[in-house]
């Protein structure tokens, strides 16, 4: 219980400059944000009711801390496009994008799983040495591109998926969302391939594992109950701290295939200029991040009992 | 960010209970001998080339439009054809790789050097300094990547500046990562404590002593982190908040290609190979360099 208690103690400086940075990002704007934001919109008038909801007009501290009041009440700001509160249309949005999420984390662990035990089963022969030159190719892919080609084929040339959209009811989700979440998947990936066959030979070279060969256990039986058992833990590790990769990936994809999420909005929002919807969408992706950051040390403290005893 | 790591691995048993392998290192390998170094040098060369030498290898301009000859296929006059403005697709190929390429290698120079000093701070003096600057590592790492620099560049104005801008504000924490952890190991060796009783100032021994027998670290990192940078570069430019056009960018070729797709597909294919290739070759080098910097780790 003390892990989880000091883990969500750390919490707390990290959740308050999150904030901090989201709240500052009006202050990055060049020149009165509230004129340069409003573009050719800008009246005195409208410029005025900027000044006054953003209370630009008052002392640095007495604006953060009007942010926080508003924020704590789940006020996120009006949206300057559709008129209605930033905060209801990231709330709307938000079941896509951890639709895609999950779905991508689930295809991701399915492709580097397979792919880090074949390496590891035998380092160094040619099948180690295959997929190891999956992530050189993998990390400088453009995955706005990679999804822009799979539409290519799959979608258009043969039309095993829709172009585009979220599709309708569970079975309407996997399958219009199996595009989006692949590519994000094998974005993932090598970053994930790599540490899970590193990690996967450091347990084939542990003691547990001499002492089970010795006792006489070998072949699928050693690599299942013994190997992959211990590698699975770091798995969860890599997807936790690579989870802002993860969630960023869907903001570029969620936009070339139309899926109604917080990321098509964040990108929509930035061509409306409506500030308020993108410092809205913002804050909720830092949130995301550090709650599933949370949720993984977590898990893995449920894991692996070594994780406790060490604190 | 982490979008690299290399974890230690333990060497195989029969490696370490070889007699020459105890007697010292195995063998010193040149960098021209290590294959993954060597075919990455030479692409990275070519790669540099055909961006450098741009208007060498094309005669035409990427910005000038021929409204007359749009959306033409590949031929021997235009290598890959046309846009839809009648620009040569191969000329608007070369000179974005230069501009990416261009923006890329100057926008990994400043995180690199604030994320050492910063590091190294932090990793030699620990304490308060040491809280202060890894919670603000935390905090920047709690926002995704690309959430955090099309959001920063937004507000900043699309453009190059504020390209460089934001990577320099997200990317330095990898850095001063990496160079802390190596610090915090380093600090404890001899040499160090032997330059501490000699009496010589904390700057001297972390710039003198210190940080170049860390530095490799962080230039290891550095090269997934460009090819990180090229891909945020391509992807603010996809979203046309990066060069503003006319100026050739891939990303926003891959962009203007996507509308053509079934049609000239070699509009949108080309530009991303070309960001692939690139990433490809820094890949190498980083691989081929971790294996002479580390030998016995994958």
């Amino acid at each position: 219980m003390t892990f989880v208690f000091q883990r969500l103690l750390m919490l707390i400086p990290v959740a308050i400059g999150v904030t901090i940075i989201v709240f500052f990002m009006i202050h990055l704007i060049p020149g009165d944000p509230a004129r340069t934001i409003l573009g050719i919109h800008a009246t005195p008038k409208t410029v005025a009711i900027l000044h006054k909801q953003w209370g630009l007009d008052r002392p640095l501290i007495s604006q953060y801390w009007l942010f926080m009041d508003r924020l704590a009440h789940g006020n996120l700001g009006q949206s300057l496009y559709y008129s209605t509160p930033a905060a209801g249309l990231i709330v709307d949005r938000i079941p896509a994008t951890l639709w895609l999420v999950v779905y991508a984390a689930i295809l991701a662990i399915a492709i580097s799983v397979p792919m880090a035990m074949i390496a590891a089963s035998r380092k160094d022969a040619i099948r180690d040495h295959i997929v190891r030159a999956v992530p050189l190719v993998g990390l400088g892919m453009p995955p706005f591109w990679l999804a822009i080609l799979l539409i290519y084929v799959f979608a258009i040339n043969v039309h095993w998926f829709p172009t585009s959209g979220y599709g309708v009811g569970i079975v309407g989700h996997l399958h219009s969302m199996f595009l989006p979440a692949l590519v994000v998947a094998i974005a993932l990936s090598p970053v994930v391939i790599r540490s899970l066959r590193a990690s996967m030979l450091n347990v084939l070279g542990a003691e547990y594992i001499t002492t089970a060969k010795s006792k006489g256990v070998a072949g699928p039986a050693l690599f299942f109950r013994h190997v992959l058992r211990n590698a699975v833990i770091p798995a969860v590790t890599v997807l936790g701290i690579n989870i802002g990769f993860l969630i960023g990936g869907t903001v570029v994809i969620e936009n070339v295939f139309a899926i109604p999420g917080i990321g098509q909005l964040m990108i929509n929002s930035i061509f409306q200029r409506d500030f308020p919807v993108v410092q809205g969408v913002t804050l909720v992706f830092g949130a995301l991040v550090v709650l599933v950051n949370l949720l993984a040390d977590l898990s893995y403290a449920a894991l692996d009992p070594r994780v406790r005893f060490d604190r | 960010m982490s979008a690299t790591t290399f974890p230690s691995e333990a060497p195989p048993p029969e490696f370490v209970t070889e007699p020459e392998a105890a007697a010292g290192p195995r063998r010193v390998r040149r960098w021209y001998t290590q294959p993954a170094l060597l075919g990455g040098v030479i692409l990275l060369a070519l790669i540099l080339a055909a961006a450098i030498f741009a208007p060498l290898l094309s005669s035409y301009n990427p910005i000038t439009q021929n409204l007359t000859n749009t959306l033409q296929g590949p031929s021997a006059h235009h290598l890959l054809g046309t846009d839809q403005l009648g620009r040569d697709t191969f000329a608007r190929l070369l000179y974005g790789l230069r501009n990416d390429l261009r923006i890329a290698f100057i926008a990994v120079l400043l995180p690199f050097l604030i994320g050492v000093v910063l590091g190294s701070i932090s990793g030699y003096f620990g304490g308060w300094v040491d809280t202060v600057i890894m919670r603000i590592v935390d905090i920047v790492v709690a926002f995704p990547f690309y959430v955090l620099v099309i959001a920063l560049v937004f507000v900043l104005g699309p453009g190059q500046r504020s390209i460089y801008i934001a990577i320099t504000l997200i990317g330095w924490v990898s850095y001063a990562r990496i160079i802390r952890g190596e610090i915090l190991v380093a600090k404890r060796q001899d040499y160090v404590l032997a330059a501490q009783s000699g009496g010589l100032s904390s700057v001297r021994i972390m710039a003198r002593h210190l940080v170049p027998n860390v530095i490799s670290q962080a230039i290891l990192y550095a090269m997934s982190d460009i090819v990180q940078d090229i891909l945020a570069i391509v992807t603010l430019g996809y979203f046309g908040l990066g060069v503003p056009p006319p100026t050739p960018d891939l990303g926003s070729m891959i962009n203007d290609g996507q509308n053509f797709l079934t049609t000239h597909w070699q509009l949108t294919t080309f530009p991303g190979l070309a960001v692939v290739i690139v990433g490809l070759s820094l890949s190498l080098i980083g691989d081929g360099l971790a294996d002479i910097i580390r030998p016995g780790q994958a």
